[in-house]
């Protein structure tokens, strides 16, 4: 896609970054804020919605600050600002502004806890402490700081980007995400006006080698994520670990690539690296009709249900892993270790682990496939209620998933598509509606509305045009 | 060649030199194979010994291995979001393609009344075996719950479900099933007669037992060489398509997934040439040294040598062609996310796996086009063990590289192997030679009497001519 194109803002950073002359902010943490949730082990796990890092805050640095200081990621820095100073790992960032380097409260805390570090039990401390280089003279932002680069790299755990990116990568990258008939949608409010289906393009005429069978004969459960409410802000992947049992892995199992996150938001970015257009998108089971993993697990452990659910089931999971590959969506997660020991094994009395699970839903165990339910068992829930009230239909709205309670837009709408007069049926046949991937014939059951961008036009930098590629 | 039958007056172009080498009657080859099974367990040569303790030291490293796995999960391994299956499924194609060669050899070249394969057929359908053996082990430790892998098999059971008889994966277990079965059995079948032989030869009384028993009391009957002929013929006729279908089975894991990469319908004739050159390459591998060590060079002759050769520059020709086709067909069936892949695994991060694969597959071979190379002990051992490298390499980069970078860029990832990648993949071979070993010691290594079928009989020169009555077989059961 074209590059976004930057005005020239009257306040920009001076054009030549000056180490010594360096601004420090210090920046409530999108997990922990201050440090009060550093002991909690799922918002440690959060993925920030920028950076994507997880058990870990760093030294935020633009691409071309970090070029002009000679910076790479993960590189080990010492921070000296007012006489104090801070070794922490330097973390390439687009969008932090030139010259700047910005740090996140809330961590190297050493009496948080079991999780986030505890001096008296030898836990280690989670990330850096940026207090040390904080005073009340200056608590947000100071100046005058300067960075001394060592040889030393440190490892970050990030769940996606998760190495450095070629060039091949970066290209196809940038031409699949964005751009109107890609992975994420977007127009301009004068592009919606013009052709306002302008998101439902699909690239090929689409054929299937057999008869459907019929994978709705009770519900069509269907979910639409509006890509213009979303903020992108992780209530959702908590939500759902929360009600799903989901384990926390730890850092070490993330950089492996082993979250187990069932919902994840994917940020990209597009444009100028230093001043760029940020995209979210909520990602989960699509639930897909015509479904790839279905066909390839052989031992029909993931099927159709009646309500024309992807069922996984547990029991019957031997663990190859096949579905996982033929996944377009790489939606699905695979317990490659048995994650829920540290809680049965060294704490098997903890009265944490009552309250912890669900008891609604399975916990799953070392080599087995799991994903995205469309939280079932609140759908089993709302489906007894209605049948033992008279039998009577299940209520448009009465089953609510936990990522759809969680979100705070309200981005997240479900319901059946069986009903033509639901919320999700309206929204589902929108014309803003669109399902990601549709050219693989996967036919999947949640849509997205793609979103429409209005900045305003007095602002320097208000284009959000798109090529059509 | 560096002899030449006698009764050759001068070599023309249509002539070929004989089956073997000097002067051979059946009383020497028999005595030729047979001593390298014979010697009694006190005597048994150092250079074997060494090998053994070597090769078994590794199979224990295996057995460490598995069972770290067992007790940990699969996490052990470098296997990740996206790329769920990494060396272990690597390995496995990689073993299952060198289990082809054998079968070939003794089936397709058997109905082509190839008679050189003779020397040879019986070597390479033990190391199809092993190699079955060890491509068998992958998949089965590859599952998260391995104990419940019997789900995989269409066996009554409590729960009254079938297996998904639209996964490959199952296709995969009746196929490769199907195939060790049927390669078990002819490979066996084949040896009877030999065992025979090594029964009457038999000194002491535990292996006139051993061998009587797996001899099923051969006699040498002219019925029973009836009998025999016509069931090795069957069995061949029933071998030759499994030898084409195993790996395109194999082959559809892959191409019946919707995997840029691996969604191409050029992989069943591209993974079953890809077998046939790796498992060729194998043979030569292990011919070579075997060879030398068991003093064989008289029944193995370059002549035999210089045939795998060929059939090596053929196949990864072949190979080589498919590598360019993929290129082709990614441009030119217009599909992005392909074209992509195609480009990304030429050029992006794991350009460097792609390139062994290219040099050691396609590039190395091509020096079999000159006799010399073809001759040459040296050249062809080198040879052998780069395409050894680059077809391990070329199932690393079909599985890996096109797993590695799907559909959704933010789900991309780097794959690294662990220790425990690395010591399962070194401990298969411990069991692939611990197995080889005990073959070489305690069976007929050569199929001694396909081989006399095959010589000029006593007197006359001619190699290639079949004794008059067609397969009529040599005199057998003794001395």
């Amino acid at each position: 896609m074209r590059g976004f194109e930057v005005g020239a803002p009257e306040d920009a950073a001076p054009a030549e970054v000056v180490n010594g002359r360096l601004e420090l902010c210090f920046i409530p943490d999108s997990r922990v804020w201050d440090g009060r949730f550093a002991n909690n082990a799922w918002l440690q796990e959060t993925p920030d919605f920028m950076t994507k890092l997880v058990w870990d805050n760093a030294a935020l640095v633009s691409p071309a600050t970090a070029e002009a200081l000679g910076l790479r990621n993960g590189q080990v820095v010492t921070l000296e600002q007012g006489g104090r100073s801070l070794t922490c790992a330097a973390y390439v960032m687009p969008g932090q502004a030139r010259g700047s380097i910005g740090i996140a409260l809330g961590y190297g805390r050493g009496a948080a806890g079991r999780v986030g570090g505890d001096a008296s039990a030898e836990v280690a401390p989670v990330g850096f402490d940026a207090n040390r280089l904080r005073n009340s003279a200056a608590p947000d932002a100071a100046g005058g700081l300067k960075v001394v680069a060592t040889r030393d790299r440190y490892k970050f755990a990030t769940t996606q980007d998760m190495f450095a990116i070629d060039a091949v990568g970066m290209a196809e990258r940038e031409k699949r995400v964005t751009g109107q008939h890609d992975l994420v949608r977007e127009a301009s409010l004068e592009e919606y006006r013009a052709d306002p289906a302008f998101a439902k393009y699909v690239s090929v005429p689409l054929l299937d080698l057999w008869e459907r069978p019929d994978v709705a004969v009770r519900h069509a459960w269907g979910m639409t994520i509006d890509l213009g409410k979303c903020t992108g802000c992780n209530a959702c992947v908590v939500g759902c670990q929360a009600e799903n049992n989901i384990p926390v892995v730890g850092k070490e199992q993330v950089s492996r690539g082993r979250i187990m996150h069932w919902i994840r938001i994917d940020r990209y970015f597009a444009g100028d690296r230093d001043d760029p257009r940020v995209v979210n998108q909520p990602l989960a089971c699509q639930q897909c009709e015509n479904a790839p993993c279905e066909q390839v697990c052989p031992v029909a452990a993931t099927t159709h249900n009646q309500d024309g659910l992807n069922d996984m089931v547990y029991n019957r999971c031997v663990g190859t892993r096949y579905c996982a590959n033929n996944c377009p969506y790489k939606v699905r997660r695979f317990n490659y270790l048995d994650f829920h020991d540290d809680l049965d094994k060294h704490e098997p009395d903890l009265d944490l682990k009552k309250m912890a699970y669900n008891p609604e839903v399975t916990v799953r165990w070392r080599g087995v496939m799991e994903k995205c339910t469309y939280c079932v068992q609140r759908i089993q829930a709302g489906r007894i209620k209605a049948k033992r009230e008279g039998n009577r239909e299940v209520k448009d709205g009465e089953v609510v998933t936990a990522c759809q309670q969680a979100c705070p837009t309200e981005a997240i709408v479900f319901g059946d598509l069986k009903q033509p007069r639901s919320r999700v049926s309206e929204l589902a046949a929108a014309p803003r509606a669109y399902q990601m991937l549709a050219e693989l014939n996967v036919d999947p059951r949640t849509r997205y509305l793609a979103r429409v961008r209005n900045p305003d036009p007095a602002l320097p930098k208000a284009e959000v045009k798109h090529d059509k590629h | 060649m560096t002899s030449i039958d006698p009764t050759l007056v001068e070599e023309r172009p249509g002539d070929r030199p004989p089956i073997l080498d000097g002067p051979n009657d059946y009383a020497s080859v028999t005595e030729d194979v047979c001593r390298i099974a014979e010697p009694p367990v006190t005597q048994t040569p150092k250079g074997w010994l060494m090998g053994f303790a070597l090769a078994s030291t590794i199979l224990l490293v295996l057995g460490a291995m598995v069972a770290h796995l067992f007790l940990t999960g699969v996490g052990v391994w470098g296997n990740r979001s996206p790329v769920f299956w990494g060396w272990p499924i690597v390995n496995f194609v990689f073993w299952v393609g060198i289990g082809h060669a054998g079968t070939l050899i003794s089936a397709i070249l058997f109905l082509f009344r190839q008679k050189w394969r003779t020397s040879i057929n019986r070597f390479a359908e033990a190391m199809t075996i092993f190699a079955v053996m060890c491509a068998g082990l992958f998949p089965g430790i590859h599952v998260g719950r391995v104990w419940l892998a019997y789900y995989l098999f269409p066996i009554p059971n409590q729960m009254q479900m079938w297996p998904n008889f639209r996964s490959p994966l199952l296709w995969d277990v009746f196929a490769v099933g199907t195939y060790a079965t049927v390669s078990l059995l002819f490979w066996y079948m084949g040896m009877i007669p030999d065992l025979a032989t090594l029964r009457d030869r038999a000194t002491s009384k535990v292996r006139r037992l051993a061998y009587g028993i797996f001899s099923l009391g051969w006699t040498g009957s002219n019925r029973q060489w009836h009998r025999f002929e016509r069931a090795y013929l069957i069995l061949a006729a029933l071998a030759t398509p499994l030898v084409l279908s195993v790996h395109s089975v194999v082959s559809f894991d892959f191409a019946v997934a919707q995997l840029p990469g691996w969604h191409t319908t050029i992989f069943p004739p591209y993974f079953v040439a890809g077998a046939i050159f790796s498992g060729f390459a194998m043979v030569v591998t292990l011919m070579v040294p075997a060879r030398q060590f068991f003093g064989l060079k008289r029944i193995v002759t370059v002549r035999h040598l210089e045939a795998m050769n060929k059939v090596i520059l053929a196949t990864g020709t072949m190979v080589g062609y498919a590598y360019g086709m993929e290129f082709f067909i990614s441009w030119y069936g217009g599909n992005p996310a392909e074209t992509f892949t195609f480009v990304n695994r030429a050029f992006g991060p794991y350009a460097w796996a792609y390139w062994i694969m290219v040099s050691c597959n396609v590039l190395a071979p091509q020096v079999f086009w000159f006799k010399k190379a073809r001759t040459s002990i040296p050249i062809m051992m080198v040879v052998a063990i780069f395409v050894n490298i680059g077809m391990w390499f070329e199932r690393f980069v079909i599985t890996v590289t096109s797993l590695s970078r799907d559909f959704v860029p933010s789900s991309w990832g780097y794959f690294s192997p662990t220790w425990v990648d690395v010591l399962t993949l070194i401990g298969s071979f411990g069991l692939f030679f611990t197995l080889f070993l005990l073959f070489c010691r305690f069976l007929p290594t050569v199929a001694m009497a396909e081989v006399k079928a095959a010589m000029p009989e006593p007197g006359h020169g001619h190699a290639e001519r079949p004794p008059a009555g067609g397969a009529e077989p040599a005199p057998e059961g003794g001395r």
